[in-house]
């Protein structure tokens, strides 16, 4: 059995406009100890589908489908579990470090509280845990950085208290949503590096959201692309980038600039812009960019088809998505 | 903090050298001459240049000013011309009323406007919190003189349980006092603990809204574990500054309710001074009440920096 399985979730957020499927029935699974990257554009529902993990999506939104820990469906469960369950068995980093510590609390008792609250520490014992994890998370000092204030600290390092907060109690998932998209190049990947180094050696599972394919490549075994709040393409990161199938994933793939390519070759672009949830096409939510979109891309939603063993992909024109280059898919 | 502190106290020593000299202008410039008014109009010349010799009003303005400062500092305010009394006489009867009047509205006020902006807050667009929003919208637009009406005629007329007005002195007892000025206080409590809870309930909203909410909530706090130890602090910030002004305007602006409850306050003695051109009386008691708002703000910067550590590392 799986440690996490998402059975058809969907997110249904209500806007002022109309209700809006941020999430549409999404499903994978993740395996103790295994990790896997959800990429997209910002605003494919990506954040949403982390936020309904933790429970914690806004308050005019509905949930459907099951999210299943271990066995336990967790949107059967009250916000007195899931207060149980966040920060104990499942953590997640967010975006903003700058923004995410409480200006007010000193970044010690601010990884304090977990501890407290799920392991019932002593003030002391607490503590001393807390100076373990700020020197785990690399921080030089931890003694004088304990009763700093966030404001006092770097983005990079305030990064490290957000992960050193995570890891308290040991979850078993870690959902990190765009932790280094905020900082520096320089420290984005010593941030990375960090997480992979903590994930491998708590053996903890991650869920590592980006847009960046590059970030994705590097640091995990399953990959799943989102577009429009639905699953177009997932596998393992080695078979996705041996063959990228869906026309978004070969477009994604394409306009990220590499290293070392031909300075005369302009980047590729995936015409138009991020789609209005609210205005969707019923059937695939890539149609309206699609160069390969027919009427039935519109009215019908695609298959998930296991091209190879494990490897899904969402298209209805998968013959002729398999065998046009890039290039030629948006030109 | 020391640092902060010692900055601070050196601002309020400048701001109240500041405001002195502004109302000795003020009132050098102001119409009426001191010694005709208490004479009447039909007094003789001579008369009125003889009082205002005794009075020390023919001496040059910068050295009425100086002995008006040592004499601040050496506790020495001068006779009242109208009354013929010391005028820290007036002043002490006066402040022994208004501040205690000013810090139970006060009090009162953060009370009303913490439990109702927190249970609004908590309850937004709920049925609690429209009703308990229009409720207040209610206490803002209410006249306080009107209320004091309102509340003698319920509390002193029909139920008999509180004083009409007057207020018996201190030497009275605690609890006779306390009752005397319990009326007036929720007059004045009343509006100022409407327009608090109003802000109380949209800052409490706002802060919910801080990324930092959704990290408390994430570590597994409850909704009301997140709202006491992770918004309630710094959501406190804009409603400290509200108070500091409301309190500064309870200590200088409770003219009309004073009158109402029969009550001599500060505010009914600076009026009835500026009428008596009594203006040894005036200057004294502007420049108390600029102290004291003065100080008030001292006091909530120091609070500010108690609460938002942030506030510190900048002015440092």
């Amino acid at each position: 059995m799986s440690l996490l399985s998402v059975k058809n979730l969907s997110v249904i957020l209500a806007t002022n406009d109309g209700p809006a499927r941020a999430v549409r029935n999404l499903n994978f699974r993740l395996n103790r100890g295994e990790t896997l990257g959800i990429v997209g554009e910002s605003g494919c529902g990506k954040s949403m589908a982390a936020l309904a993990l933790m429970g914690l999506l806004p308050e005019r939104s509905e949930t459907e489908g099951e999210i299943t820990l271990d066995g336990e469906n967790l949107l059967e469960k009250s916000d007195a579990e899931m207060c149980r369950i966040r920060g104990n068995r499942l953590a997640m980093i967010f975006q903003e470090p700058m923004t995410s510590l409480n200006p007010v609390h000193t970044v010690g008792n601010q990884i304090m509280e977990p501890l407290q609250l799920h392991r019932n520490m002593s003030d002391s014992d607490a503590r001393a845990e807390t100076l373990r994890l700020l020197d785990r998370v690399g921080i030089p000092n931890p003694k004088a950085r304990i009763d700093n204030y966030p404001h006092q600290l770097s983005g990079g390092q305030r990064q490290r208290v957000m992960i050193a907060i995570a890891l308290s109690c040991q979850p078993d998932i870690l959902i990190a949503d765009e932790p280094t998209t905020a900082l520096d190049v320089t420290i984005q990947d010593q941030i990375l590096e960090l997480i992979q180094t903590l994930v491998r050696e708590e053996g903890m599972s991650l869920i590592l959201i980006s847009h960046d394919l590059g970030v994705i490549s590097e640091n995990t075994d399953n990959i799943l692309v989102m577009y429009g709040g639905a699953a177009v393409e997932m596998g393992s990161t080695a078979q996705i980038f041996d063959e990228l199938i869906h026309p978004y994933t070969q477009g994604l793939f394409a306009a990220m600039p590499k290293l070392g390519r031909a300075r005369a070759r302009r980047l590729v672009t995936i015409p138009g812009t991020v789609p209005d949830l609210i205005s969707l096409p019923a059937g695939c939510t890539f149609t309206d960019r699609c160069p390969l979109a027919t009427d039935i891309c519109r009215n019908t939603v695609p298959p998930n088809v296991e091209v190879k063993a494990k490897h899904f992909v969402a298209c209805h024109h998968l013959d002729e998505a398999r065998h046009r280059k890039t290039e030629e898919l948006f030109s | 903090m020391s640092v902060f502190i010692a900055k601070r106290v050196l601002t309020l020593l400048a701001t109240l050298i500041g405001a002195s000299i502004v109302i000795f202008l003020v009132m050098e410039i102001l119409p009426g001459d001191p010694a005709l008014v208490i004479l009447g109009v039909d007094a003789s010349d001579e008369a009125v240049r003889a009082l205002t010799i005794e009075l020390g009003l023919d001496r040059p303005p910068l050295e009425r000013y100086w002995d008006w400062m040592t004499g601040i500092l050496t506790g020495e305010l001068g006779n009242s011309y109208a009354y013929k009394v010391p005028v820290w006489e007036l002043v002490e009867g006066a402040l022994l009323i208004t501040i205690p009047l000013a810090l139970m509205s006060i009090t009162l006020s953060i009370v009303l406007a913490l439990s109702i902006g927190l249970y609004a807050a908590a309850n937004h667009n709920k049925a609690g919190d429209i009703t308990l929003m229009g409720i207040s919208q209610l206490g803002i637009s209410v006249p306080n003189f009107w209320l004091a009406i309102l509340l003698i005629i319920l509390f002193a007329i029909e139920l008999r349980w509180l004083p009409a007005g007057g207020f018996p002195g201190w030497k009275e007892g605690f609890w006779v006092c306390l009752k005397a000025l319990l009326l007036p206080s929720l007059a004045l409590a009343t509006v100022v603990g409407a327009i608090l809870a109003r802000i109380t309930r949209s800052s409490v909203l706002e802060v919910f809204r801080e990324d930092y909410v959704r990290t408390a909530r994430a570590k597994g706090l409850s909704q009301q574990a997140t709202l006491w130890r992770h918004v309630l602090r710094n959501a406190l910030i804009p409603v400290l500054t509200v108070t500091g002004i409301q309190f500064s305007a309870l200590l200088t602006g409770t003219v009309v309710v004073e009158n109402v409850f029969h009550i001599p306050g500060l505010g009914s003695l600076v009026l009835k001074a500026i009428n008596n051109r009594d203006t040894i009386v005036v200057e004294n008691v502007v420049l108390l009440l600029a102290t004291m708002i003065i100080v008030v703000n001292f006091v909530v910067d120091i609070l500010y920096a108690v609460i938002d550590p942030r506030l510190k590392a900048h002015d440092i």
